[in-house]
């Protein structure tokens, strides 16, 4: 072995030898300084022949070439050392909970009133919006329920002191219909919309609550059928439960606002509930009075109308067996819909 | 209403079960609501004759007895009921009978030896049969009873009380007849009507009536029957149809009137003729007339309220309840039937004002037959006659004016079209006949139609659509297919520079809050105290104290809802309502999405309670305040600005309440609860809120772009010193009131007030960003800037530069 490849050897070693960087320039300067063996021979070649000359000085060269090679490993193995030790001193534990707020929930039947805005906005449903503290007339007489009917003992009606231009006391609409006859006074037909909302009735047990929601449908068009009502109305149920295996039934029934009437009573085909039939919604044909009162000729225009509970699909949907969980505002049980 | 289904089926009997009838009257529209047997399942009960009966050797309270069963040997029953005696014909259980459990097991007899004498069977109360709760003796069938028949027979206990939730429309079901016309109108199984006699006049006992009010009464009927004998019992096979149908046995009399009434829908009054002054008049009421009823209730009458009325006064409230002073008694010896037709309109309301409804006005106000006075005054008499005999006097009847019956015409094209069924016109016809509606058909205007005339007892059929209600129900709901509609396939969408009440939600639950829902009426001492209401629009029947008014403002539900979770251990609540507020106001007028002189504004309002973040090990706990709901806000209303102006608000801390205004007008309120409240409420730490009109934050208009200066901005910090009472946001108005042009935003990044500041004084830094969109700005041009307001703030505030 030459005294050069002696040399490459210890510089080799001494470089993998060096610990940090400091070490590193130090073995460095060993070697390639200006005082360093390499250097040193270098400097010696002037010495020799000139033939020798030659082949000492590439060799000296390529060995020069070798440890400034190794040098740059070396020093980037070192960098990446201290990199992975810093990196490692600053490792988190992240299991530990997140920082920063938390997040609330929409109300469960709100939910259930912005699924069925999307489910009947997906053919074409506009949405309507009404006040609640309503006139007589918008909330019995256009909906073809004059004073004294029978019909209007159905249900009991919250009225304020204040009282409309006829001098008849307002109230606090019994159902979300009269949304309809304003909506519909305002359109031309055909006509597509729900109105979903709130609601009164002088009621309250553990299945009536004084105030409570409720979703209402209308469709006036120049054909829309009784047929069409159990259409879309079969097809809602099935979107809104996500499931085909569910049986709808429509039984007549009386309603002033609507002619022929109807009850939509369902039942699922799995679940606790398999087998019962559960009203769901009050529906039928639009009778002519209501019509004419949208300001539209019955004789030309026909359609559809219903009113669901959003509590009854809510608590269908979602297994909740008490109205009055709805009103308390308990965070525990609301929470579960966040 | 309800009936029994022995009573029905005695008049119609189609071959469906129970179950079966039942379903076709729901699929029908006479909604059955419950049917529930008259007796529970048991077996092997028959009518026994007791034959004998001893002391029982070993017991004092036991009775040793033979018993006829009907079987050639008397058996040997040892009995504990007191009431037991010979010749009594009672239930017996024979051995392998099968009685009703208390636990609702069945239960079987057997041979037993009760103090060592054997007993072979049981002798039954009705409670042990569970036919009633009476267990005071053995049930007593009565001398007729035929010995060895099984009971059920005897007592017809094979039925079923079949209560039927009849709408308003469907008046002529409210009687047997009527259930079973239409049962005979399904099914095609033949309707045999109650046989209706005409019992011929003893005497000529008349008594004088006539009708004043002949837009009241269209219609008058009466007869006299003398010498009656009041108390004869009620039969039984009457007793029990009544009860059955949930009428309670009064008197012979009454039980006659309301028998008719349910069997044929015949409203009935019986009075004692001796105690009438006079000749009796249906005439209207004067205001100041009284009246005792049969209910024992007083009413006051008026010119609104129809009444019977002989020489005394009203002596009854037409069509809803006789009066107490001429009613039938026991003693009563002489009496007067009276069947009259009412008019809705003159009845309907009228008990309601009352306070009550009877049988009688019920179906007075829906429409009563008009064409079976006479009918019904007949029945009556010949059950009077069997009853409590008697002699009838001819049968008067007057008839002044009867509701018109004006032929409806619906055309089989429209039917079609409105069920959306092609029905054939040959169907429709069949469905006609059955329900008992004569009809004609014609082809005017060319369109093929039936003219139907209505009978009496329908009240219902006047438009088209009333008959085809009539063809739908009958040929069967069920049978409609469910359509898929065809429609014009018309986009729709929501106006990109409006956003919906649920992107609010969303935000506001992102932001941590817990939706919740309201009662719109609360308590009137919220609207005092929190909505600084004294005049808050009340209920005029409210369902409780405190739901007795509407509210004006939502913050009243939200701080109980805070109180109603910390109640139950819940340390950090943070909710939210969107619904609306009810406020009295003026300026809004009728219009078609508004009610003259009521405001309900739609409102967003949100509330917290406890530490600003869930309680963690990464941050420092500390208690929600004014700024965090101040930035929830913000964050809501963004990208509108909203502006704050201090000022008070009643359910608001003074010194931390804020009007929060858009494009200078108001839109609600920000603020801590004031003290009192939180006191009030019951809550440990403060509660922040605010509520804003949803309205104006839902409109943002839609942005427009500019393009972004390609120039570099310079930034330059600015700290003034001014009295500590300043608001900040007038610092920030100063600046931006004579701004230079290439200020283009200013954000108060420091405030400080402390010791090192002179006493009253606080110091505010300002960082101030500056930019021109045509060329680099120079130190010169910022210096320039940055001295307009400062000289402005100067001039203004007095505030001096701090270095």
């Amino acid at each position: 072995m030459t005294n050069l490849d002696q040399i490459v050897a210890r510089a080799l070693a001494d470089l993998a030898a060096a610990a940090d960087p400091a070490a590193l320039e130090n073995a460095k300067a060993g070697y390639l300084g200006k005082s360093g063996e390499l250097t040193a021979l270098l400097k010696s070649l002037g010495a020799l022949a000139p033939e020798e000359r030659k082949s000492a000085g590439a060799a000296i060269n390529a060995a020069k070439g070798r440890l400034e090679a190794a040098l740059d490993a070396r020093r980037a193995e070192l960098a990446d050392a201290r990199l992975s030790a810093r990196l490692a001193g600053e490792a988190l534990d992240v299991t530990l909970p997140a920082r920063g707020r938390g997040r609330g929930g929409i109300h469960p039947v709100i939910r259930t009133w912005q699924r069925i805005e999307a489910i009947f906005g997906s053919i074409g449903f506009d949405v309507a919006d009404g006040p609640e503290i309503e006139t007589d007339w918008y909330n019995f007489t256009a909906l073809n329920n004059p004073e004294n009917h029978p019909a209007r003992s159905m249900q009991d009606t919250f009225y304020i002191e204040d009282k409309d231009a006829t001098g008849l006391p307002l109230l606090l609409r019994t159902h979300t219909s009269p949304m309809q006859v304003r909506y519909a006074r305002q359109h031309k037909p055909p006509i597509k919309v729900i109105a979903p909302g709130r609601t009164y009735r002088v009621d309250s047990d553990a299945t009536h609550s004084p105030m409570f929601h409720q979703v209402e449908g209308l469709w006036i068009a120049e054909d829309i059928s009784f047929a069409d009502l159990k259409g879309v109305y079969v097809d809602f149920l099935r979107r809104f439960f996500e499931t085909e295996d569910l049986q709808v039934r429509f039984r007549p029934s009386f309603f002033p606002f609507t002619e022929p009437s109807a009850e939509i009573d369902m039942q699922f085909g799995d679940g606790p509930l398999k087998g019962r039939w559960l009203e769901i919604s009050g529906s039928g044909q639009v009778h002519p009075t209501v019509v004419r009162n949208f300001g539209l000729d019955p004789e030309r225009y026909i359609g559809f109308a219903f009113g669901s509970g959003l509590e009854r699909l809510t608590m269908l949907r979602y297994g909740i067996d008490d109205l009055r969980l709805f009103f308390d505002g308990d965070l525990r049980f609301l929470k579960q819909f966040s | 209403m309800q009936i029994p289904e022995s009573w029905l089926r005695t008049l119609v009997n189609p071959s469906l079960t129970t179950e079966e009838l039942s379903h076709l009257l729901t699929m029908s529209g006479l909604e059955v609501e419950e049917c529930v047997p008259v007796a529970p399942p048991f077996s092997g009960i028959v009518v026994g004759e007791v034959l004998s009966v001893e002391k029982h050797p070993n017991a004092d309270k036991l009775s040793l007895c033979r018993v006829n069963s009907g079987a050639s040997e008397p058996l040997q029953i040892v009995c504990g009921a007191p009431n037991v005696r010979v010749g009594m014909k009672v239930p017996l259980a024979t051995v392998g009978a099968q009685l009703p459990g208390e636990d609702g097991k069945p239960f079987e007899i057997k041979v037993a030896r009760m103090r060592g004498v054997e007993s072979r069977g049981m002798l039954c109360s009705a409670r042990e049969l569970g036919l009633s709760q009476d267990h005071s003796g053995l049930l007593d069938l009565g001398a007729a009873a035929t010995v060895g028949e099984d009971v059920r027979r005897t007592l017809a206990l094979d039925d079923h009380r079949i209560t039927i939730k009849l709408t308003p429309n469907k008046a002529d079901c409210l009687s047997v007849l009527g259930v079973a016309r239409e049962v005979a109108a399904l099914t095609g199984a033949r309707l045999t009507p109650p046989w209706i006699p005409t019992i011929p006049a003893q005497n000529e006992a008349r008594h004088p009536f006539g009708i004043s009010a002949v837009e009241g009464c269209g219609r008058f009927t009466g007869r006299v029957i003398r010498n009656v004998d009041a108390k004869a019992p009620t039969p039984e096979w009457m007793k029990q149809r009544l009860e059955r149908a949930g009428q309670r046995s009064i008197s012979a009399l009454v039980d006659i009137t309301n028998y008719v009434m349910l069997e044929m829908g015949r409203p009935l009054h019986v009075y004692d003729l001796d105690k009438l002054s006079g000749a009796i008049d249906v005439r209207w009421g004067v205001k100041g007339e009284k009246l005792k009823l049969l209910n024992e209730q007083t009413v006051d009458v008026d010119g609104s309220v129809l009444c019977i009325a002989d020489a005394s006064g009203p002596i009854g409230l037409a069509g809803i309840m006789g009066g107490d002073s001429t009613k039938a008694e026991l003693d009563t010896r002489n009496i007067f039937l009276e069947a009259a037709f009412f008019f809705p309109e003159a009845i309907a309301g009228r008990a309601r004002r009352y306070n009550f409804s009877s049988d009688a006005s019920h179906r007075f106000e829906r429409g009563v037959d008009f064409d079976n006075n006479v009918a019904g005054i007949e029945r009556a008499t010949e059950l009077v006659l069997e009853l409590c005999g008697g002699e009838p006097g001819p049968c008067v009847d007057r008839v002044e004016r009867l509701p018109a019956r004006a032929p409806v015409r619906m055309r089989v094209a429209r039917a079609q079209k409105v069920i959306g069924v092609p029905i054939r016109a040959e169907e429709m016809a069949e469905i006609f006949t059955r329900l008992g509606l004569a009809f004609a058909r014609d082809t005017e205007g060319g369109d093929e139609a039936f003219v139907v005339t209505p009978p009496s007892f329908r009240f219902d059929l006047q438009i088209e659509e009333d008959l085809i209600e009539e063809v739908a129900r009958v040929y069967g709901f069920e049978r409609i297919p469910a359509n898929p509609p065809r429609a014009v396939a018309a986009m729709r969408t929501q106006p990109e520079s409006q956003r919906s009440l649920h992107e609010l939600r969303a935000l506001l639950a992102a932001a941590d809050y817990q939706e919740v829902v309201n009662f719109s009426f609360v308590d009137a001492d919220w609207e005092a105290e929190l909505g600084g209401n004294a005049n808050p629009i009340r209920l005029l029947n409210p369902i409780a104290s405190h739901q007795s008014v509407m509210r004006s403002t939502l913050i009243g539900g939200l701080v109980d809802n805070i109180r109603y979770n910390v109640a139950r251990k819940q340390s950090r609540v943070r909710v939210f309502e969107i619904g609306r507020a009810y406020l009295r106001d003026a300026a809004v007028a009728e219009g078609e999405l508004a009610v003259a002189g009521i405001r309900q504004p739609m409102r967003v309002a949100c509330a917290a309670f406890g530490p600003a973040l869930e309680e963690q090990w990464g941050a420092a706990t500390r208690g929600v305040d004014f700024y965090d709901l101040k930035a929830d806000l913000e964050a809501l209303v963004a990208p509108l600005q909203a502006r704050f102006e201090a000022a008070p608000h009643p359910a608001l801390h003074p010194g931390r309440a804020a009007r929060v205004l858009l494009d200078g007008q108001e839109v609600g309120w920000i603020g801590e609860l004031h003290p009192k409240w939180q006191a009030r409420f019951e809550l440990p730490q403060p509660v922040v809120l605010f509520e804003l009109d949803a309205a104006p934050l839902q409109s943002l208009g839609v942005p427009r772009a500019a393009h972004p200066s390609r120039f570099p901005p310079v930034i330059r910090d600015l700290a003034v010193l001014v009295d500590s009472g300043l608001p900040a946001q007038a610092l920030i108005d100063a600046i931006f009131a004579e701004k230079h042009p290439i200020v283009q935003g200013v954000r108060l990044f420091d405030v400080y007030q402390g010791k090192s500041l002179p006493e009253g004084k606080k110091s505010l830094a300002f960082r101030i960003v500056m930019q021109d969109t045509e060329k680099t700005l120079t130190d010169a041009d910022a210096d320039a800037a940055i001295a307009r307001a400062v000289e402005s703030l100067q001039r203004r505030f007095d505030a001096s530069l701090r270095s």
